[in-house]
């Protein structure tokens, strides 16, 4: 936590001191956002895959404001593929269980009552799911979009 | 209910998942579990031949609400297709693949696209099916320019290109008909369709839906990626796109919804019989003036593909067994053809023709593997291509289509004489002097060509005995076209809304 610390403080990557300040503030409000869309996803619009996009938004914004250094520090581009491979297979995992209800896929806990947080059985767990893999995902698309360059041929030098 | 029809998507899913988490601690594993979870898969899909047409509801919804999985005689036979051939190319490719970077992520991407050729096998959904499709065609774009060489990166935009436009085109036929009948459910779809007058909504719809499903599966004049796609991939990958993708998200989504959800009329018909046959000509001509060896090979499958559209569009009893026929052998010759012509490359570093020969003394076993595809795509007896090739143009002449028997006749000597060439060039003759010290190919991909070769010579002395392959591979597929065309797919609609 303390590198990363003195990695943000570092002035020579990133953007300016504005922007720093202000992403500071914002990024802590966008990821909860991005929570609030994904836990209420079965009761109000929104869902697994737009509360994904936000959260990736907040490291995306990260990586913008104090460079790919810091943004890979909180998370590595290791554990960006990995939880995106953990959330595809809770995803699959959820429907297997689902065969314990009857049928693959089958919604077979407790489905509660319509509205409220605690309710809609298995969906909420999908959301989840579905929101691990594709915040990880788009994050990760972007490490690859950052980081890797081309390689300049002695020519073009 | 069948609880295996599910897993046939679940499991290549899943793996492709693990495969990777796991390959990060060892990159060996990859090799056990992805053609171990690709063999559960074949297993599976011959376990259930012959069992009878079921439905199976996704998490218990009844149609139309609703995703509905179907098994019947025509997702039997493609499943068998599929995954009997993807086990043989991903076997193929535990040594073919050493080459490449990456191996982990080869075989995740393999299987994703598996689990959505047979995810389009077995929905009995519309916007299901297009779903499939997607994963099918995103992960073939992936495959085909996995080399990340400048041809390869190249091939692969314009595939993803054109494919997705193919993607955009079926999703408004989708959309077209959900428009027109309010449910994506296919049985559901095709019983409000038969009630409602015909429109010009349906026929821009339906002309959608074939343009779509022609681009997929390479028909002339929609063939402009697959000359460049198919050989640009590494060979096995080359076999699942030319022996099987074309044909599970192509050929078989367009018959079933032509003859499931559409209606078969006659318009939709010739449609298909026009298109099969350009492209059998087409295609056979152009792969007589290629010198690349795979090049000439993805000519020829459009080619042959022409053949087998060309035959479903008779609208007749035989010309459905012979469609099937050909689509089966084509899947086993064409996969052959592709992993022989990758293990040439393996050995000697060279696709081209005019760089190869004298190959027979130094790769015995490719040598001969090579010749059996070969004659057996040539259609020369007792490979199975002869039986499927003389059944299109018997179908042919019992429709009424002389001129289409004998242009199928005709393109069958041309199909001979480029074969001839490919093996003139790169198996006999002079051996260069830079091939001197090449070695035979490794025991994984020696199994496969063989396995692939034994289909080929066993499939064409099986169909000559007796009626049992036909009765349980050909039949039942040819009676859901049958009833498709005859009885407005009421059996099709009362298995799937019936359970």
């Amino acid at each position: 936590m303390n590198n990363i610390r003195e990695l943000s403080k570092d002035e020579s990557s990133g953007m300016t001191i504005i922007v720093k300040t202000i992403s500071r503030l914002v990024l802590s409000f966008i990821l909860l956002f991005g929570f609030y869309i994904i836990l209420y996803g079965h009761i109000t619009p929104g869902g697994g895959f737009a509360g994904g996009v936000i959260l990736s938004i907040s490291y995306v914004l990260l990586m913008l404001a104090f460079g790919s250094k810091v943004a890979l520090a909180k998370l590595s581009n290791f554990w960006a593929s990995m939880l995106d491979n953990l959330g595809a297979l809770a995803f699959i995992v959820i429907g297997f269980l689902g065969l314990t209800g009857g049928y693959f896929m089958t919604n077979f806990i407790w489905h509660g009552h319509p509205g409220q947080l605690i309710s809609a059985g298995i969906i909420p767990l999908c959301n989840i799911a579905i929101a691990i893999k594709v915040s990880a995902a788009l994050y990760a698309i972007f490490i690859g979009l950052s980081i890797y360059g081309r390689i300049v041929t002695e020519e073009e030098k | 209910m069948n609880h295996i029809l599910p897993l046939l998507v679940g499991i290549p899913l899943g793996m492709s998942v693990i495969n990777l988490i796991l390959s990060k601690a060892s990159k060996r594993i990859s090799d056990v579990i992805a053609p171990l979870a690709v063999l559960a898969v074949a297993v599976l899909s011959f376990y259930l031949l012959g069992t009878e047409t079921t439905a199976y509801w996704m998490g218990g919804w009844y149609p139309p609400f609703g995703i509905t999985l179907l098994y019947d005689g025509l997702t039997s036979l493609l499943l068998i297709v599929v995954n009997t051939v993807a086990f043989l190319a991903i076997f193929y490719s535990i040594s073919y693949m050493e080459k490449y970077t990456s191996k982990p992520k080869f075989y995740s991407l393999f299987l994703l696209m598996l689990a959505g050729m047979n995810g389009v096998v077995i929905t009995g959904d519309l916007f299901n099916m297009f779903v499939f499709l997607e994963i099918a065609s995103i992960a073939s774009y992936a495959l085909v320019g996995f080399g990340v060489e400048h041809e390869e990166l190249e091939a692969s935009f314009k595939y993803l290109i054109l494919g997705s436009f193919a993607s955009t085109m079926i999703l408004l036929g989708i959309a077209l008909t959900y428009a027109m009948t309010g449910t994506v459910n296919m049985a559901d779809a095709a019983t409000m369709l038969q009630s409602i007058p015909a429109s010009k909504t349906m026929a821009f719809a339906a002309g959608a839906f074939i343009m779509g499903f022609a681009l997929k599966s390479g028909l002339v004049p929609f063939h402009a990626w697959l000359p460049d796609a198919h050989p640009s991939a590494p060979a096995p990958v080359s076999a699942m796109l030319s022996g099987v993708l074309i044909k599970a998200i192509g050929v078989y989504a367009m018959l079933r919804v032509i003859f499931n959800v559409l209606g078969p009329t006659a318009i939709n018909l010739n449609i298909m019989v026009v298109l099969g046959a350009l492209s059998m000509a087409v295609g056979g001509f152009l792969a007589l003036g290629q010198n690349d060896m795979k090049r000439m090979l993805a000519y020829s499958s459009i080619s042959q593909i022409g053949y087998i559209v060309m035959a479903f569009g008779l609208g007749t009893h035989l010309g459905f067994i012979a469609g099937l026929f050909h689509l089966f052998n084509h899947a086993a010759f064409k996969s052959l053809l592709f992993l022989s012509s990758g293990a040439i490359e393996h050995a000697t570093g060279t696709k081209d023709l005019r760089r190869l020969g004298g190959l027979s003394g130094k790769l015995p076993v490719t040598t001969t593997t090579t010749i059996a595809g070969a004659l057996s795509i040539s259609g020369v007896p007792p490979f199975n291509g002869f039986f499927s090739k003389l059944l299109i143009i018997i179908a042919c002449v019992s429709a009424g289509r002389w001129f289409l028997a004998a242009l199928a006749a005709t393109i069958s000597v041309v199909t001979l004489i480029y074969f001839f060439k490919m093996m003139r060039f790169s198996l006999f003759g002079e051996l260069p002097a830079k091939l001197q010290k090449i070695r035979e190919v490794p025991f994984p991909m020696a199994f496969s060509l063989i396995a692939l070769s034994v289909i080929c010579l066993a499939v064409g002395i099986a169909y000559f005995v007796g009626p049992t392959f036909s009765e349980l591979f050909l039949e039942p597929g040819a009676n859901v076209l049958l009833d498709g065309l005859k009885n407005n797919a009421a059996n099709y609609i009362s298995s799937v809304l019936g359970g």
